[in-house]
């Protein structure tokens, strides 16, 4: 048992080409495309048969049948069937969260090799029960008698055959994530064509990635696709500007749908192990995972944007690994939204923000935007919610590798809930 | 897959009558390769011309795998393979020997027979008369690959003076199933050395290969038949076909590594690869192909161009970085898949046929070339003549019923017969034998 934290290797990763809701993986079960993801991901390394430690795993959008989604996933995989797996659930933070914990126990010596990954299929999405009708059942369920049974049901009515449908609303607001985005967009005055650029270079930059065989080793084709549905090569601000706003209301609406993520289909994992077990497989560490962060927002009162989390993670994570927001080769911040990435951009290079909210002395300045997404983000790729924290890593991982040794990545992800996931990579 | 109807139906008891009395083709199903299975069942009859050496080594090393040999033909009984060594014929008058030893043996040979017939190359020959003589015994195996019924074969191994031994690994192959579908073929064994395997059910244990275009097809037996040998391997084939990839490479416990073998450092991202996971490379395929049929007054240079691109000069520039330094270890093997269209040509095909022509001709280059001989790295070529895959199944069922028929063996060939070649040229045990180009045809009339 290791007595000192040990480095936590990322050996690299896979993910299934991201589909637009109702597109190719319209008839593909959050375990299917989890299960096709993990054999991708056993092929490129040779695991096939091979023992891992763990995977962690979650989706946002579950059945209850999927209690134990992971774990059945694993065992429809060529992994071995030794390989235990638990799942978690964080929205949109599900992904860069299971990280940090496989990265955890591999650090204190509790586990030498896992998986950490997500999956969502907006799809295949679980329709429940009208909540009416199933209080009518449980009541059914719950009586003794044939007669008491037979009363509970004559509470049933037509109108309880409607399903319940998962919402892409804020449980507590009734506002959906783009409402509450745009809210925060115009506090802080976010422009609709700086939004349009961002959105522009998102699908530039992931088509780049593509045509220059950077994505060969990051993923695997699924179902018929072999690149992101959503990506769009040709995509210009121009073209963006042509769009209609679909948050916000009147003149001051500046999100679009190409400025904001769809509604996706996908999965992504991440292969993590202590040096020891890397260098036993012959796989060499592209990266290392250092530290990670959680924040939360009241976004509920008001008081904060729902999808700020990140900016108030990001200063406690600078803190205590004593860095600055400028250390960084590349800035892996989620687009949500363009606008997520351009306000929380914008609150860390503001003085009043940085100072009554986050306590410090001052901003922590703004980055050189060279260095941000620089091979696309979820705008162009997509966003299958639990799946995006494993598409960055594996990702950062690589361009870290590249860029050389001790070379910094910064991960910042907003989460539904008002929450925040970061984390910070070092190249190997 | 397109379903042999036809080859079923002439297995069938009703199928046998109809055939046989309407003089119909009458495939068998051919013996193919198991590693639990002996070499081949029954007796080996093995004689030769004069002190026959090779004879006498390959009796030799036949009986040490506890197999029935025989120096005569028995009176009664039948044989299963009858192996004819030449090597020390001079003058035309001595191919009598030839036919004193095989031709009685033709009417009681078990199916899936094997005739071998041993000589020198005709090159080496001293006289006109030795020459010509040699030269002749590529026309009687010829001859009797074609009057062979039965899933029987006949192939010529012309042997270098001096180099008897390294003979070895190619009589075991011939005997075998692994040469179910290879047949009128001439093999050179030359100078090299053979190293044997330490478990011949396992003969390629703690290698490294690298096949390309394994996806599916060809590519994915070759992947699978090395596998089964004992290599681990690593699948190789463009992004786009990753999924059927991974299956494969999960499949065999290798590695998946996406890469578009026309890509400038795709030979330097194979090596780096084989390197950093396993240490090495032993065994390099060069499986990767595609058609784009045209008649030639109808091809354009895209057509021209991608398919000799990913056929050919992707393989001159993997090479670099494949036999270069810190590349394919010393005593490997590189093996390249051409195909009979490119040795008979093919209407339609003249960008596909120049491509594979090419591989011939590369592989002779490679094959003989001084540095590589002095590595000890052997460079062969299998020739696929007409394989049930997908691909073939797309053939119009006409053309593709006169393809799989207008052969020797009177049917189409498996996946599985082009990788079994591929995977004895991989052999340490078959170093002797480079620059050939060995066709998996069952003797196909085209290009013979």
């Amino acid at each position: 048992m290791a007595t000192t934290p040990r480095r936590a290797a990322i050996l690299g990763g896979n993910r299934i080409p991201f589909a637009r809701q109702n597109g190719a993986y319209a008839k593909a079960s959050n375990q299917d495309l989890l299960t096709a993801t993990l054999d991708g991901l056993a092929a490129r390394f040779g695991l096939a048969g091979t023992h891992l430690d763990e995977v962690v795993a979650g989706a946002v959008l579950k059945h209850s049948r999927d209690f134990n989604l992971t774990r059945e996933s694993v065992l429809g995989s060529a992994l071995s069937p030794t390989t235990p797996a638990y799942d978690i659930q964080q929205a949109c933070g599900t992904g860069l969260e299971a990280a940090i914990l496989v990265t955890n126990k591999i650090a204190l010596g509790q586990v030498d090799s896992g998986i950490a990954g997500g999956v969502d299929s907006s799809s295949d999405a679980p329709i429940a029960l009208n909540e009416d009708f199933r209080q009518t059942l449980l009541a059914a369920n719950r009586a003794k008698t044939t007669g008491q049974k037979a009363k509970a049901l004559t509470r049933f009515r037509p109108q309880q055959l409607l399903p319940s449908i998962p919402q892409n609303t804020e449980p507590r607001t009734g506002l959906s994530m783009g409402e509450h985005m745009a809210i925060t967009a115009a506090t802080w005055g976010i422009t609709r064509e700086a939004q349009d650029e961002l959105a522009a270079a998102s699908h530039q930059n992931l088509a780049a990635a593509y045509d220059r065989g950077f994505m060969d080793d990051l993923l695997t084709p699924y179902l018929g696709l072999t690149r992101d549905a959503n990506l769009r090569a040709d995509s210009t601000v121009e073209k963006l500007a042509k769009l209609k706003p679909v948050f916000g209301r009147g003149e001051g609406a500046t999100m679009t749908a190409g400025n904001s993520t769809p509604l996706t289909d996908g999965a992504s994992a991440v292969l993590l192990s202590s040096e020891e077990w890397a260098s036993e497989h012959g796989l060499p560490p592209l990266a290392y995972f250092v530290d990670g962060q959680t924040a939360a927002v009241d976004y509920v009162s008001g008081e904060e944007g729902l999808l700020m989390a990140p900016a108030y993670a990001v200063p406690r994570l600078l803190a205590r690994q004593g860095l600055s927001l400028q250390d960084f080769d590349y800035y892996e911040i989620h687009e949500a939204f363009a606008a997520t990435v351009l306000v929380t951009l914008k609150a860390w290079e503001d003085a009043e923000f940085c100072k009554s909210r986050l306590g410090l002395d001052a901003p922590l300045g703004s980055i050189d935007r060279s260095k941000l997404n620089v091979n696309g983000s979820s705008l162009a790729a997509g966003h299958p919610f639990a799946a995006t924290g494993g598409r960055i890593v594996a990702s950062l991982a690589k361009m870290l590798h590249e860029k050389g040794t001790g070379s910094r990545g910064l991960i910042s992800i907003c989460a539904a809930g008002g929450q925040g996931v970061v984390a910070i990579l070092e190249g190997a | 897959m397109a379903s042999d109807f036809y080859g079923d139906f002439v297995r069938t008891g009703l199928g046998k009558k109809v055939v046989s009395s309407v003089g119909l083709p009458s495939p068998v199903r051919l013996r193919r390769y198991s590693p639990t299975a002996p070499l081949i069942e029954g007796t080996v009859l093995v004689a030769g011309h004069g002190d026959a050496p090779l004879a006498a080594h390959i009796a030799s090393m036949l009986k040490s795998l506890h197999l029935e040999v025989v120096d005569e033909a028995p009176v009664s009984g039948s044989l299963s393979a009858v192996i004819a060594d030449l090597s020390t014929i001079e003058h035309p008058e001595d191919l009598e020997s030839l036919r004193a030893i095989v031709a009685p043996t033709l009417k009681s040979l078990r199916s899936n027979a094997r005739v071998v017939i041993i000589g020198r190359p005709p090159e080496a020959a001293t006289s006109p008369a030795q020459r010509a003589a040699l030269r002749a015994l590529e026309g009687i195996t010829r001859s009797i690959g074609k009057e062979l019924r039965r899933g029987g074969t006949a192939n010529l191994v012309l042997v270098a003076e001096g180099d008897d031994t390294n003979v070895d690994a190619t009589v075991r192959y011939l005997l075998s199933g692994r040469s179910a579908y290879v047949s009128g073929q001439v093999i050179v064994v030359g100078e090299g050395s053979p190293v044997e395997p330490g478990d011949w059910a396992r003969p390629l244990a703690g290698k490294v290969a690298v096949v390309t275009g394994a996806a599916r097809g060809i590519g994915a037996a070759i992947a699978e038949v090395l596998a089964r040998d004992g290599a681990t391997v690593v699948a190789v084939d463009i992004p786009a076909a990753g999924d059927a990839l991974a299956k494969v490479a999960n499949a065999i416990g290798g590695t998946a590594l996406q890469l578009d073998v026309t890509a400038p450092d795709a030979g330097q991202r194979i090596v780096d690869h084989a390197n950093t996971r396993h240490g090495g490379l032993d065994i390099a395929v060069h499986n990767a192909g595609i058609t784009r049929d045209k008649l030639l007054a109808n091809t354009d240079e895209t057509r021209w161009r991608s398919v000799l691109d990913v056929n050919l000069m992707s393989i001159l520039r993997m090479n670099e970085a494949i036999l270069g330094p810190g590349g394919l270890r010393d005593g490997g093997h590189l093996v390249l898949v051409a195909s009979i269209a490119g040795i008979a040509g093919n209407r339609g095909q003249s960008n596909y046929a120049a491509s594979k022509a090419g591989v011939v001709g590369l592989t002779q280059a490679l094959g003989s070339d001084p540095e590589l001989r002095r590595r000890g790295i052997t460079v062969n070529a299998v020739a696929p003549g007409f394989i049930e895959t997908e691909m073939t199944a797309k053939i119009p069922l006409g053309t593709r019923e006169v393809g799989r028929r207008l052969n020797s063996l009177q049917q189409g060939g498996l996946p599985v017969d082009v990788a079994e070649t591929i995977a004895w040229f991989s052999q340490d045990a078959n170093a002797g034998v480079s620059g050939n180009v060995v066709r998996v045809c069952g003797q196909s009339l085209l290009g013979a």
